[in-house]
């Protein structure tokens, strides 16, 4: 059973969806409860795999028992445990908060979202290349759908621009993908490791250059300056529950970043080592730039989220930049953080957005709203939390980025870019908070209040992410611990393609 | 014969690339079509080119032709094939939703979409 507890994040949804999709339409509730017990069994899944990585044991998963640079293997590592259990927290949320009423306002929107976790799932445990572009693209397709769920002409054409430059990505993955294969023979990433480490002179022009494309087709994916000027228009036009599940969208990008260019590519890759190190420090800190700058200039709540998940995003992949165990684990601690609290903020922008009548989303004057009180304590919470304000976890996060940028060449401009963004996303949250809760018109509330079934994934999101603050102390050492584990890249190889003077060719 | 199908592949990106920048929905769904041939082909060159060479590795075959991009590259057409399918209902969907081919659903230029109110 153990031995096939690898295979099982995928799988899951994989036969959930199926069987949703034979499900009718009008069996709505088995939907519903079928769509949430397939999230938790996930969520039991990532948790039995996170707790057995904690020993550092890479659990390793050889489809059809076929070895490993010859077969297609599934790897989860503690990094990848930790992505899986996040994935499957929000997941749960986005469904329960969806069974309120979205999940009804389109055909097939548990099949999908089931089909969306096999692939984000799958694109975190999978060992080699080619089945990490087969992967993302269940994920888009699966993501595609999602975006257009509930219709109007705003999502269709947020959807079109996404779909497009999704789709050239695909296609400069490809090149990139195939490329590495022509030169290096392999697309396993143990493999590859080998390889990239013992390439010939000669081949370190294909090599580097596929390389540095993947950075570009994952920079579109983790919306990395100049590549994210499709996020603020798709999440803020998805359902909120969709918008919430994308949080760990753009950390499917970063995570990829993570792997390809912290261990494939990472500091003991030979003379092809950290071919990606000149450009992600700058690229990160345009995007945490353009990203404040775009939340200040917002004039709509969804607006100003979509763009702190830009800012976010750039953020983590500043500490990424740094490429070193220490930047890698408080760019892994921000980065689970800032997951929960940019999907909690989804969901409750959509909340707070019922309640304003006919001021909507927009930060004009408004009608008071029924829960003022309530709404305003939880976007206080996923406000802060997204600026990276004491006490909460996303202080600790960006802390521990400055604290592992200080002793870098790159430490100055880091500090300085989180500092600065850091009091101008603050004025932006505070802006918007001020303009929803307290610029309110005389009158009766606009909107009936909300219902538990919205409240409550909120309100747990919410929470989840203010806990890490009380448990931050072991999840920082597991951070460390798995920050080691990807940059220990000879005993990846060696729990993947077995000990070095095995058979290879 | 490497001239000819390296300058044929730069060739049909190039068209793609071209075709994808275009203002309406249908020439940018043509030119992610013509794109994905041109990463199909790269992907299918990348096993070398071998002529009347045995598909699989055996002792006495000398020159072989490298099955996996074989394989790679049909799994990147069945997945093309059905992202083909899906833009172009998406952009059919868009024309009936807006009343315009245009990329953007209007032939004015818009402001942001997250700016605005859904």
């Amino acid at each position: 059973m153990s031995a096939h507890l690898v295979s099982l994040p995928v799988l899951i949804p994989l036969a959930m969806a199926a069987l949703l999709i034979a499900l009718s339409v009008e069996r709505l509730p088995a939907q519903r409860a079928l769509s949430i017990a397939s999230c938790v069994a996930q969520l039991a899944v990532a948790a039995a795999l996170l707790a057995s990585s904690t020993s550092g044991e890479v659990h390793v998963y050889s489809l059809g028992g076929w070895p490993a640079p010859f077969g297609i293997v599934l790897v989860a590592d503690r990094l990848a445990a930790l992505m899986l259990t996040l994935t499957a927290i929000v997941a749960i949320a986005a469904v329960a908060y969806a069974a309120g009423g979205w999940d009804a306002r389109g055909r097939y929107f548990h099949p999908i979202i089931q089909f969306q976790l096999a692939g984000l799932n799958g694109a975190f445990l999978t060992g080699d290349l080619f089945n990490l572009f087969v992967f993302f693209e269940i994920l888009l397709i699966a993501s595609y759908c999602l975006l257009v769920h509930g219709l109007g002409a705003a999502r269709l054409r947020a959807a079109l621009h996404y779909v497009v430059v999704n789709l050239a990505a695909s296609a400069l993955f490809l090149v990139a993908v195939s490329l590495l294969y022509g030169v290096t023979g392999t697309l396993n990433m143990a493999d590859l490791a080998v390889r990239v480490a013992e390439a010939q002179p000669l081949n370190f022009a294909p090599i580097a250059s596929a390389a540095l494309l993947l950075l570009v087709v994952f920079g579109v994916k983790a919306a990395a300056f100049p590549l994210y000027f499709w996020l603020p228009g798709a999440y803020a036009a998805a359902a909120a529950p969709v918008a919430a599940l994308f949080a760990i969208m753009t950390k499917v990008g970063i995570y990829a970043i993570i792997r390809v260019h912290g261990q494939v590519f990472g500091p003991d890759a030979g003379l092809l080592s950290l071919v990606a190190a000149p450009w992600l420090v700058p690229v990160a800190l345009a995007t945490i730039v353009l990203g404040v700058l775009g939340a200040v200039a917002a004039r709509t709540l969804t607006g100003l989220v979509a763009y702190l998940t830009v800012a976010s995003a750039g953020t983590t992949l500043a500490a990424v930049g740094l490429l070193t165990a220490e930047g890698l684990s408080a760019a892994i601690f921000y980065m689970a953080q800032s997951t929960l609290a940019i999907a909690a903020f989804f969901l409750l922008v959509e909340l707070i957005v019922a309640q304003r009548g006919d001021a909507e989303d927009t930060l004009e004057v408004g009608r008071p709203m029924a829960q003022s009180a309530l709404l305003g304590a939880l976007f206080l919470v996923a406000g802060m939390t997204a600026v990276g304000m004491p006490p909460f976890a996303g202080f600790l996060g960006k802390l521990m980025i400055l604290q592992a940028a200080r002793e870098t060449a790159a430490g100055a401009w880091i500090w300085i870019a989180l500092l600065g963004t850091g009091l101008a996303a603050l004025v932006s949250v505070a802006r918007a908070g001020s303009a929803v809760f307290w610029r309110v018109l005389p009158g009766s509330p606009a909107g009936a209040i909300a219902r538990p079934v919205a409240l409550v994934p909120a309100v747990a999101l919410a929470a989840v992410g203010v806990a890490m603050v009380a448990f931050a102390a072991p999840l920082k050492s597991f951070a460390d611990a798995a920050a080691a584990q990807i940059l220990d890249r000879g005993a990846y190889v060696e729990a993947i393609l077995g000990p070095p003077q095995g058979v290879r060719q | 014969m490497e001239l000819l199908v390296a300058s044929g592949i730069g060739l049909v990106a190039a068209c793609g690339v071209y075709l994808l920048l275009r203002g309406r929905t249908f020439p940018v769904v043509l030119g992610l079509v013509l794109l994905s041939y041109a990463v199909n082909f790269f992907i299918f060159v990348m096993g070398r080119l071998t002529v009347g060479g045995a598909p699989i590795i055996a002792p006495e075959t000398g020159t072989y032709a490298d099955p996996l991009p074989q394989a790679l590259v049909l799994t990147a057409i069945v997945i093309g094939f059905g992202m083909t399918a899906f833009a172009l209902a998406l952009a059919i969907r868009l024309r009936h939703e807006t009343g315009s081919d245009h990329v953007d659903g209007s032939e004015q230029p818009t402001a942001n979409t997250c700016n605005r109110t859904r």
